[in-house]
């Protein structure tokens, strides 16, 4: 009877956070605090803290994308790619559309966006789950592709020019508060939801570490893959979007540099890098973070070169520490317990 | 034995090879013209002794793409020593393979005993070795290579029609070396065969007595020796240092190694599929400019080749584990499959 | 007493892990030249002793170990080697990725400097010969059959100058053809004065070729015995510490429904025609060497390994041939795999996702999220229903001890209504101990109507504890049996004919 009512217990206090999340929001607070004593109130500023806001939702959503990958025991390196492509995409559409159907041919365009990504998305699944192609290799073949169509279709040069409900993903705001950042929550919401109460969230989390006994469960691993890489695409797509609305233009070479925040955005916030385990609350603090620190470190002049040296630094301390606190931790030794 | 070689993945990228080369030379006879093979190889170096020693990353059972970005650590510190502070040639090659050396050890160090995921420490260490890189170089480009430099390490070796020289360039010598010494390394030495054995199965190397950490401080350290050298060659090629231009092209590397039939999860690859892998990657971007294809199309077709040739060898490793696992016949071993490797 | 013909001799080794102690004050001798068996439940510190011989772990100080007559202080995984140690363990720890001739002769590479291949062929090709095996010394062993994999072991041991030969279960994947060149061999070893030492639960083999027999127990040596004068049901008995005798079952309600009709049944290269049925509440044991088709019959009416031809009703409907897993569980299909644990359960996840794994889809809501009330109280039910000891159902089910692991697996798929349960190898890897109460389970889920299968290749297994036994044997039916009516010697000759 204590049983059920310690779980039930558990259950109701709804906002429990993990270690990993508690760890987190100690540094977000360390950090302000550090941040504030160096550079004065400017930093919490309503210009600086409006600019923090406009720019972490494109970063969220790839993060959320690799996040998913990562969680089943994969790697998605073609975000990048797919995103640059389905902006570039929606912008020949828009061009090509707009002058005929005016603000109607918007949907439609973003629509042929969405539409390319799911293909990526789909080529990326078969490859992995079908044709048993490592997610390293078969990610590094679209990614590589995509971004080749990309070059070739602009030959190298960039679209610019859209209307302003385009421009208004990017930059518009609905109370203050960024239209990105609404579009931030619609995804992050429903997606945390899927992964911590629906079926297919623990699928996800399973095909990461046990693939084969989720198989001997009547679970089609092929399809938890495919869904995994195509809904990959499909934000890396509403991120590439929200790009392209910010900066008004669509490019194919955009970004490549952020591979590397997202899969530190990802572990930071307590992914495992090899599957299974992971949570949305725990990345979505850890973007706050890193966003904290890189606009800290904008303001402080530093060289943007120094700031890319210092995430991967971070990524080894992090994945680092987490190896060897699992090492010291909990599991293994209770795994020696014998009858 | 010859029928061996038949039924395996190298002979077949033999004759995509072949096929390429054929369709290229019909479409565009400057192909064949010997001046223009001579500058394949020559710029096919850098990616070709990269792959050389990338290989034996692979085959170790590990994955590493930082190696462009200590590439051109070890390039930019090499020639401004040897601008600068007057290092002869002996010098210069010697400061670039240690350097190479030594970051290519660290990857090592980091992935065996911190245990972390191979790919994303080189992730890592690509951007940490690339971010400094730039901080202390701000930048700026070398131009100013010493005297003997340009000219090092190349004979003229004959006439074209037209009054050109043929020359034998380092290029084209370090091309070749790298190539012959990776298959000796994996060939004819036991580290060699140490290192094969580890990728095919941790955990029996480490029970007959394989040390993984010094295999893999081996394996990494080769890569990054292989780099140093590499990095001093496309120098001389392009007659100039420039620390961002190396970077970006690993996975070009990587395709090429992959391609040739090497496996992510180590002890498969062998020399000759790299150097087929290579072949048909810088046989179709020359192609491509030769017949006058945009470059911008040339990554494009680059990225279908490489879905092409992952997808083809997922489906030849997929048939030989059905076979095997028909021919084994127990349930013991459905699920005791003897599997090595880190991925 | 210390002799020269003693190849190896233990005293008073002891080995201790945290408040456990898994090895008690053990005296062994082997003798040069002896098939010695090292019998035991798991548990008994089997495993722990061969580590502690061949190096891997140090026994508690005060420990002695002599071999070959030299005494060994702080023996190291590479000494035990030179000294001529050699473990085949069950994985077998060969490079598949490398030739027969190099895994052979693989330790030539801790030479420095180059390779000589000319050595290499030739010490692999003296250590085929000398135990009389041919084998294609330029096949990869990816590609070698499981009885061949197991002939590159032994001669890899042969090869490195083996004086004593540690057997891991070498029998368990093996047909019973292999068996006996496996156990010539060891005759062949024996003949070259070289010992060997079998550790197996299979007590009929192992009696077969041996000298003597040593029995642990918890971590204690019972002592050592000649193994001419003992038999499988002794030795057994020895082992657990009671004496059993069992019964044979007899089905109570022949006229009961048909849960489960296979007609004809085929798949090119695993079996060929097989018709059967099971009824309601009837337990049916499938049995035969390995390689008879058993699992991949399983596995067909499973939806794992697609039949080519035949029919499979359940309840009266038909299943197409090429169904999926999960159609085969909505059929009311289980099927719980040989390896447990690594194949049913994900260690590092919570007891309740193991739980729910097979149900989850079902308890999904309209919007396809699954009500946090249901994700605990389902785990609830089934942990109080089968008495399994876990405080938190949020813990890692690897957390569990293995008895109660086994109960999860179980609940799984109980939570599935299943129809049928095959059980593969059920007992393999559990103590003789706790054998009972998987019988006893068995005998209550088919009282409370549910169709089983057992799938196993231990004779007294399928005698005692099922209703009927059909025999398999290179993927055809070759015998039905009514273990009521017939006697295990005729049930033992139908498996072997």
């Amino acid at each position: 009877m204590s049983l059920m009512m310690s779980d039930a217990l558990k259950q109701s206090v709804r906002f429990k956070l993990d270690p990993t999340q508690r760890r987190l929001l100690l540094l977000l607070a360390a950090l302000v605090v550090v941040f504030t004593l160096i550079l004065g109130g400017g930093l919490f500023s309503q210009a600086a803290l409006f600019s923090m806001g406009i720019q972490l939702p494109e970063f969220a959503i790839l993060s959320l994308a690799m996040m998913l990958t990562l969680l089943s025991g994969g790697l998605d390196l073609s975000i990048i790619a797919t995103a640059d492509l389905a902006a570039v995409t929606a912008a020949y559409a828009l061009h090509a559309l707009i002058p005929h159907m005016g603000l109607a041919g918007v949907p439609i365009a973003l629509a042929a966006g969405l539409g390319i990504a799911v293909l990526i998305g789909l080529v990326n699944g078969i490859l992995i789950a079908v044709l048993g192609v490592s997610p390293i290799l078969a990610t590094l073949g679209t990614m590589t592709a995509v971004k080749g169509v990309g070059l070739g279709v602009t030959h190298g040069g960039v679209v610019s020019g859209f209307p302003a409900a385009v421009t208004f993903l990017g930059n518009g705001t609905v109370y203050g508060v960024p239209f990105s950042l609404l579009i931030l929550a619609a995804i992050a919401v429903p997606l945390g939801l899927m992964l911590a109460k629906s079926p297919l969230g623990t699928f996800i989390a399973l095909t990461g570490t046990d693939e084969k006994v989720i198989r001997y469960s009547g679970v089609s691993t092929r399809s938890v893959i495919l869904k995994v890489y195509v809904l990959s695409a499909v934000l890396s797509a509403i991120a590439g979007f929200i790009m392209m609305g910010r900066f008004n233009s669509a490019n194919p070479s955009y970004g490549e540099s952020y591979l590397l925040v997202t899969i530190l955005a990802a572990v930071l916030g307590g992914v495992d890098p090899n599957g299974g385990f992971g949570n949305i609350g725990g990345v979505l603090i850890a973007l706050i973070v890193l966003q904290l620190i890189s606009t800290a470190f904008n303001l402080l002049g530093l060289n943007p070169f120094l700031t890319l040296a210092i995430w991967g630094g971070t990524l080894i301390v992090t994945a680092g520490l987490g190896i060897a606190r699992g090492r010291l931790g909990s599991i293994p030794s209770l795994w020696r317990r014998t009858q | 034995m010859l029928k061996r070689f038949l039924a395996t993945h190298e002979f077949r990228l033999l004759i995509a090879a072949i096929a390429l080369t054929v369709c290229l030379a019909l479409g565009s006879p400057r192909f064949l013209a010997p001046q223009n093979l001579l500058d394949l190889l020559a710029n096919t170096a850098f990616v070709g002794m990269l792959a050389s020693g990338l290989l034996v990353v692979l085959v170790a059972g590990s994955i590493d793409i930082s190696f462009t970005a200590t590439a051109s650590i070890a390039q930019y510190v090499a020639i401004l020593a040897a601008g600068h502070a007057g290092v002869g040639l002996v010098g210069t090659v010697l400061i670039a393979c240690v350097i190479g050396t030594l970051l290519g050890m660290l990857n090592a160090w980091l992935v065996s005993v911190l245990r972390m995921s191979s790919i994303i420490v080189s992730i890592a260490m690509l951007n940490i070795y690339f971010g400094l890189l730039m901080l202390f170089s701000n930048g700026q480009q070398i131009f100013s290579m010493p005297d003997w430099f340009p000219d090092a390490l190349s004979w003229v070796v004959g006439t074209a029609p037209n009054g050109d020289p043929y020359v034998l360039n380092a290029q084209i010598i370090g091309l070749i070396l790298s190539f012959a010494v990776t298959w000796f390394l994996l060939n004819r030495t036991g580290i060699g065969r140490q290192v094969r054995a580890l990728g095919g199965n941790q955990e029996a190397a480490r029970r007959v007595g394989f040390r993984p950490l010094r295999l893999s401080l081996i394996a990494f350290g080769y890569l990054g020796f292989t780099a140093g050298l590499a990095s001093l060659v496309q120098a001389q090629l392009a007659q100039s240092v420039t620390p961002n231009v190396l970077v970006g092209r690993e996975l070009n590397v990587l395709a090429a190694v992959v391609l040739g039939g090497a496996s992510l999860a180590g002890g498969q690859g062998t020399v000759l599929g790299t150097i087929l892998g290579v072949a048909v990657l810088a046989i179709m971007e020359n192609g491509f400019i030769l017949i006058g294809v945009s470059s911008y199309w040339s990554q494009c077709f680059i990225g279908l080749v490489i879905i092409g040739g992952v997808a083809v060898i997922g489906l030849e490793r997929k048939r030989q584990r059905n076979h095997a696992s028909r021919v084994i016949a127990g349930p013991a071993m459905t699920a005791r499959t003897i599997t090595g490797g880190t991925e | 007493m210390t002799t020269a013909a003693n190849v190896l001799e233990l005293s008073g080794i002891s080995r201790r892990f945290g408040g456990v102690r898994a090895l008690s004050d053990i005296d062994l001798e082997v003798r040069a030249g002896e098939v010695h068996c090292l019998a035991g439940e798991n548990g008994s510190g089997k495993s722990t002793l061969i580590k502690i011989i061949s190096g891997v772990q140090p026994p508690e100080p005060g420990g002695r170990i002599v071999i070959g007559g030299e005494p060994c202080a702080h023996l190291s995984a590479a000494e035990s080697i030179q000294r001529g140690i050699q473990v085949i363990y069950q994985d077998l720890s060969l490079f598949p990725n490398l030739t027969v001739a190099e895994n052979i002769a693989i330790a030539q590479h801790h030479r420095p400097g180059l390779v000589k291949w000319s050595v290499i062929r030739r010490k692999a090709d003296e250590a085929m010969r000398q135990l009389g095996i041919q084998l294609d010394l330029d096949a990869y062993v990816a590609d070698l059959p499981i009885a061949q994999r197991q002939l590159v072991a032994i001669c890899r041991a042969m090869a490195a100058d083996a004086r004593l030969v540690i057997m891991d279960e070498p029998t368990a994947s093996l047909t019973r053809h292999e068996v006996d060149a496996l156990l010539s061999l060891t005759r062949q070893m024996k003949s070259r004065g070289i010992a060997v030492m079998f550790v197996s639960h299979r007590l009929d083999e192992v009696l077969e070729v041996s000298d003597r027999v040593t029995v642990l127990r918890n971590g204690e040596k019972l002592g050592t015995f000649d193994a001419a004068g003992m038999t499988d049901r002794a030795l057994g008995e020895l082992m657990i510490g009671r004496s059993f005798s069992y019964e044979t079952q007899s089905f109570p309600h022949p006229e009961a429904p048909v849960v489960l009709a296979v007609d004809g049944l085929s798949r090119e290269g695993d079996f060929q025609d097989i018709s059967l049925c099971v009824r309601r509440g009837e337990i049916l044991g499938i049995t035969g060497r390995l390689g008879s088709g058993r699992t991949e019959f399983a596995l067909s009416l499973f939806g794992m390994n697609p039949a080519d031809d035949g029919r499979i009703t359940v309840d009266g409907h038909e299943l197409a041939l090429r169904h999926t897993t999960r159609e085969a569980i909505a059929a009311g299909i289980a099927y719980v795999p040989e390896d447990r644990l690594t194949l049913g359960l994900a260690m590092r996840h919570s007891i309740a996702d193991n739980l729910l794994l097979t149900t989850l889809k079902n308890l999904a809501g309209p919007v396809g999220l699954v009500p946090d009330g249901r994700r605990i109280e389902r785990p609830r039910f089934w942990i109080e229903a089968l008495g399994i000891k876990a405080p938190q159902s949020e813990n890692p089910v690897g957390t569990l001890s293995g008895g109660n692991q086994q109960r999860v697996v179980l609940a799984k798929w109980l939570a599935t209504k299943p129809r049928l349960l095959i059980l593969d190898s059920p007992t393999v890897g559990v103590d003789i101990g706790a054998k009972d109460g998987i019988y006893a389970a068995i005998r209550e889920l088919a009282a409370e109507g549910i169709a089983v299968i057992v799938i196993s290749d231990e004779i007294p297994e399928v005698f005692y504890h099922t209703h009927r036994v059909v025999v398999m044997q290179h993927g055809r039916m070759t015998g039905e049996l009514t273990p009521a009516g017939c006697s295990e010697v005729e049930l033992r000759r139908t498996v072997d004919a």
